[in-house]
């Protein structure tokens, strides 16, 4: 399968080598025969022939004009449901466009469908979706494969080749981590670099929009389209956005990555030490200085992220009550009970044993011990991340302590799943921008990710070091 | 002063604490750009933000922080450069979020104190703990509908200051008038429209018993007062029962009270053990609010003068007792009433308790009768200048300016021309005062016979009689003079 970029398909809509129509059709033929994938919540045919229509008439130059996108069924879009992948928001409509996904329909793109996510955005492998698992589309026939996640739908539509990039959201690696899976890149940039304005919040300190795609250019096209400030959040950052595409330079000679010994964890298998390692030798070659430093707080950064997280989460989503739009039970007889059953027939387990968690360590004679003392370990982790950087230009790291596994793998074993995050986790909290990138495979051919940390605001540097590593492995 | 209260067994002092809810004035809501006005038709005016739609984030409204700032330096407290929002986490039908956006730890306004001025003219000082910013819920409607009940969001995140005090209070009327105090100082601001019937200003009260001198006892919060009256009347009713239980042997239960209006009590809406969790914590999607110390003081340099500085302008400036003038500046209207009569003419400075007695009780008692308010009396500073003037110079008695009022009141005539029409000036012609009290001496040759027999108080008789033939016009002083010169010429 020869995917097209991005990059290259503007060019052949430009010079008329193919036509918006065409090109979405041969991407809505993929969509119709891989519906056994389960990548969308959401898809019509007759709404992405509406959108065509539209922009035919549109005599205006547009950036990402008939580029087929995927939308990660968390932002909330004018023209399609909005479900969180939960049923207490089925059939819910909004009447409202999110930030991301606006800039996206303003240069002219088009969105193929919402994709299946863990519901609320809560989970490593799109498995606590009420619309059902995401296959992974590298799943052989009889061994089919978790995505990742929680942006699983929108990783496996983009290593399907059903669009041609995909949104996705970030709280603690739902984007690197289904791109290491699905073998595609995935970025999650700073905190505060893309608004969250119209995202259905899961952990809102800690989620951020990003970009899936085939390439590491693709994906500094589509961020460019997507940052920008924006004053309906308060979180969003002020910053001149640079123009990463036109900014790429695979030169890094004289940079310096810095290899964090913390991320040399007992138990990660030979495979993944060792891309990590091939990584660092390619590297070497194009002149960067290897430099060995410490995160010494990263083995506290999974404890810290699910604790904040889920606190956030419990107070997030206490607005699904039944009462205003939504899930409503019809047991009901009184207030209290619309409540109860509303929220537990609404919500799938994992969103609730989060809730549950986040309204443990924010009660009463508990928030010292776990919410304040979670607070303060993450200033420390941010801490380590600034002093780290004091030395070196990027962070490259494993991705995920592992290659897809098998779809039902982990089902019942929240721990086990939560480790999943432990690679990702500390960038999270400490709000930097981070990318995975496909970087080898495992002994059964799957992907492995790399990725690639930078600092604060400095996607251009996590987009030269991606590039070069990519284009060096190519 | 004696501010116990009699049990069977024992004197009692209340200790009163009050948390006061005080809308701010603004078009916008705290955290969006939704229209506050009041009695719009339900859900009209509730944006994306206010419903807590799905990925919708607050946005601080920078005026209504100015306004809290504001009514901080008002309440001569500390303003706070860093606070934070934190969320309070709860269920119910009219709070769309599922939690309020509040202040919790660091609350924009600290420590502050006002002053309440007794009639006999002492005064005391209650301490304010904090004042910080918060959400209105919205409105649960209960009874359109028997088996539904309706929600609406209008007042949903509309922002409120909640002022609490020390539990400094000792007295139901100490109370009232802290509430008065407060909702003068926001109005002199134009930081809260003080409309306590409309939900603007409503208070919570803290209230427990003990015996002087004694720890303070456990205390139960009566929630949601919205008049004056109900809160004088509630801690009464709660102080009598809590008194009762304490002298029967029992204890008091840590209560949170609600006080039905039409039976005057309070019954029990939760307990301890039933009090909600809120769950504090900092509010992720909003930033903490830093405010320079620039910015506080260009708010400071814009505040307009207070009732405490205009009081005292008052006493010094016009010789006012301490009660007058604090009644003077109670209500900014007042003291704008005030200030417009008495410069309406240089002469009245030198009457200012003239000018106060006509205002703070003749006009008061005719806008009382006639249900209406000083912003829109009939009768303007000017034409009150005018008639008070027109007794100073002695061209009318205080008595017949009794009269004119009422007729200036309803005709909306100048006092100039009321006088005038009906002849109402005041003889203060000797010739003609004289011949009418020889009039009234010829008339009365026994009640003269009794006068001079030392039957002094016959001399009101004399004065009426005569007032009786100048129909009230004869200035009373020379009336006076006149008359005990001339029946003690007889003698």
């Amino acid at each position: 399968m020869s995917k097209s970029s991005l990059k290259q398909t503007l060019k052949d809509l430009d010079t008329k080598k193919i036509s918006i129509r065409e090109l979405n059709q041969d991407y809505l033929k993929r969509i119709k025969e891989n519906e056994n994938l389960n990548v969308f919540i959401h898809f019509s045919e007759e709404n992405v022939l509406k959108q065509i229509d539209n922009l035919e008439k549109d005599n205006s130059a547009k950036k990402l004009k008939g580029i087929p996108i995927a939308i990660k069924d968390l932002f909330c879009t004018k023209s399609m449901p909005t479900t969180a992948a939960s049923k207490i928001l089925e059939n819910f409509n909004p009447t409202y466009e999110s930030f991301v996904t606006q800039k996206l329909l303003d240069e002219g793109s088009i969105f193929v469908g919402k994709t299946n996510l863990d519901e609320f955005a809560m989970g490593s492998a799109t498995n606590t979706s009420f619309f059902g698992n995401t296959i992974n589309p590298l799943s052989q026939e009889n061994e089919p494969l978790a995505p990742g996640g929680s942006s699983g739908g929108s990783a496996a539509a983009v290593a399907a080749d059903l669009c041609l990039g995909a949104t996705g959201t970030d709280t603690g690696g739902s984007i690197r981590q289904p791109a290491s899976f699905c073998g595609v890149v995935g970025i999650k940039p700073t905190y505060g670099l893309c608004s969250r304005w119209g995202i259905a919040a899961f952990a809102s300190s800690l989620d951020q929009a990003g970009i899936f795609s085939h390439n590491v250019e693709d994906a500094s096209i589509l961020l460019q389209s997507i940052a920008g400030f924006d004053q309906r959040d308060s979180t969003s950052a002020k910053v001149d956005i640079p123009n990463y595409f036109e900014d790429l330079d695979d030169d890094l000679n004289g940079k310096t990555v810095g290899i964090p010994k913390e991320y040399s964890i007992d138990g990660t298998p030979m495979e993944i030490s060792q891309i990590w390692e091939d990584a660092i030798k390619v590297l070497e070659k194009k002149g960067v200085k290897i430099k060995n430093i410490s995160l010494p707080h990263t083995k506290y950064a999974l404890p810290t992220y699910y604790i904040i997280a889920p606190a956030e989460a419990s107070s997030n989503l206490a607005r699904y009550d039944g009462v205003k739009y939504g899930f409503r039970s019809d047991e009901i007889d009184s207030l209290d009970e619309m409540y109860e059953n509303t929220r537990a027939q609404g919500f799938g387990r994992e969103v609730k044993r989060r809730i549950l968690i986040g309204t443990y360590v924010l009660s009463a004679g508990y928030y010292d011990a776990y919410y304040l003392k979670a607070q303060k370990v993450r200033k420390l982790i941010a801490d380590d991340f600034n002093k780290a950087f004091k030395e070196c230009d990027f962070i490259v790291t494993p991705t995920a302590p592992s290659a897809a596994f098998p779809l039902n793998e982990k089902q019942n074993d929240p721990i086990k799943m939560y480790l999943n995050d432990v690679f990702t986790v500390p960038a999270s909290l400490a709000g930097l921008p981070g990318i995975s990138i496909p970087f080898g495979k495992d002994q059964n051919n799957l992907p492995l990710g790399i990725q690639i940390l930078g600092k604060h605001f400095d996607e251009q540097q996590v987009f030269n070091a991606a590039v070069s590593l990519e284009r060096s492995y190519e | 002063m004696n501010n116990l209260i009699k049990g069977e067994k024992h004197d009692w002092e209340m200790v009163i604490g009050l948390e006061i809810h005080a809308q701010v004035k603004s078009n916008s809501k705290l955290f969006s750009s939704s229209s506050t006005k009041f009695g719009s038709s339900p859900n009209s005016q509730v944006s994306l933000v206010d419903a807590a739609m799905p990925g919708m984030l607050p946005v601080i409204n920078k005026y209504c922080v100015e306004q809290a700032v504001k009514t901080g330096v008002g309440l001569n407290a500390k303003i706070n450069n860093y606070s934070v929002f934190d969320r309070k986490n709860y269920f119910y039908a009219d709070l769309p979020q599922g939690y309020q956006i509040s202040q919790y730890k660091y609350p924009i306004v600290g420590e502050g104190k006002v002053t309440i001025d007794f009639k006999d003219g002492t005064s005391k000082d209650i301490r304010i703990v904090r004042l910080h910013l918060e959400q209105d819920a919205g409105k649960s409607l209960h009874d359109q509908n028997p088996s539904k009940t309706y929600v609406d969001l209008n007042r949903s995140g509309v922002a409120l200051m909640e002022i609490v005090s020390e539990p400094d209070i000792r007295t139901p009327d100490e109370a009232g008038m802290y509430i008065s105090k407060i909702r003068s100082i926001l109005m002199y601001l134009d930081t809260c429209d003080g409309n306590m019937q409309e939900g603007s200003l409503r208070a919570d009260v803290n209230i427990s018993v003990r015996k002087p001198g004694d720890e303070y006892g456990t205390r139960c919060e009566i929630k949601n007062l919205n008049s004056i009256k109900f809160i004088k009347q509630a801690i009464n009713y709660e102080a009598k029962r809590q008194i009762e239980i304490l002298e029967s042997g029992g204890s008091i239960e840590q209560n949170t009270m609600l006080f039905n209006t039409s039976t005057g009590k309070t019954r029990p809406m939760r307990n301890k053990e039933e009090a909600h969790d809120y769950r504090y914590f900092p509010d992720p999607d909003l930033l903490p609010l830093e405010i320079s110390k620039e910015e506080i003081g260009k708010i400071k340099s814009s505040i307009p003068e207070l009732p405490d500085e205009l009081k005292n302008k008052f006493i010094e400036t016009y010789k006012l007792s301490n009660y007058d003038a604090s009644v003077l500046t109670a209500e900014k209207q007042t003291s704008d009433y005030f200030n417009e009569t008495i410069n309406s003419d240089p002469e009245l400075k030198n009457h200012a308790k003239i000018v106060v007695n006509w205002i703070t009780s003749e006009l008061f008692s005719l806008l009382n009768k006639n249900n209406q308010d000083l912003n829109n009396s009939p009768v303007s500073p000017e034409n009150l200048g005018q008639l008070i003037k027109l007794i100073s110079t002695n061209e009318i008695s205080g008595k017949i300016a009794k009269d004119v009022l009422e007729d200036m009141f309803s005709s909306e005539k100048t006092a100039r021309q009321i006088v005038d029409e009906k002849g109402l000036q005041q003889v203060t012609d000797q010739g003609e005062i004289a011949k009418v009290i020889d009039e009234v001496i010829a008339e009365n040759p026994k009640m003269v016979e009794q006068y001079l027999a030392g039957k002094d108080k016959l001399l009101g008789f004399f004065v009426g009689q005569a007032m009786k033939l100048t129909k009230g016009k004869a200035n009373p002083k020379m009336l006076n003079d006149i008359l005990k010169q001339k029946l003690n010429k007889k003698n």
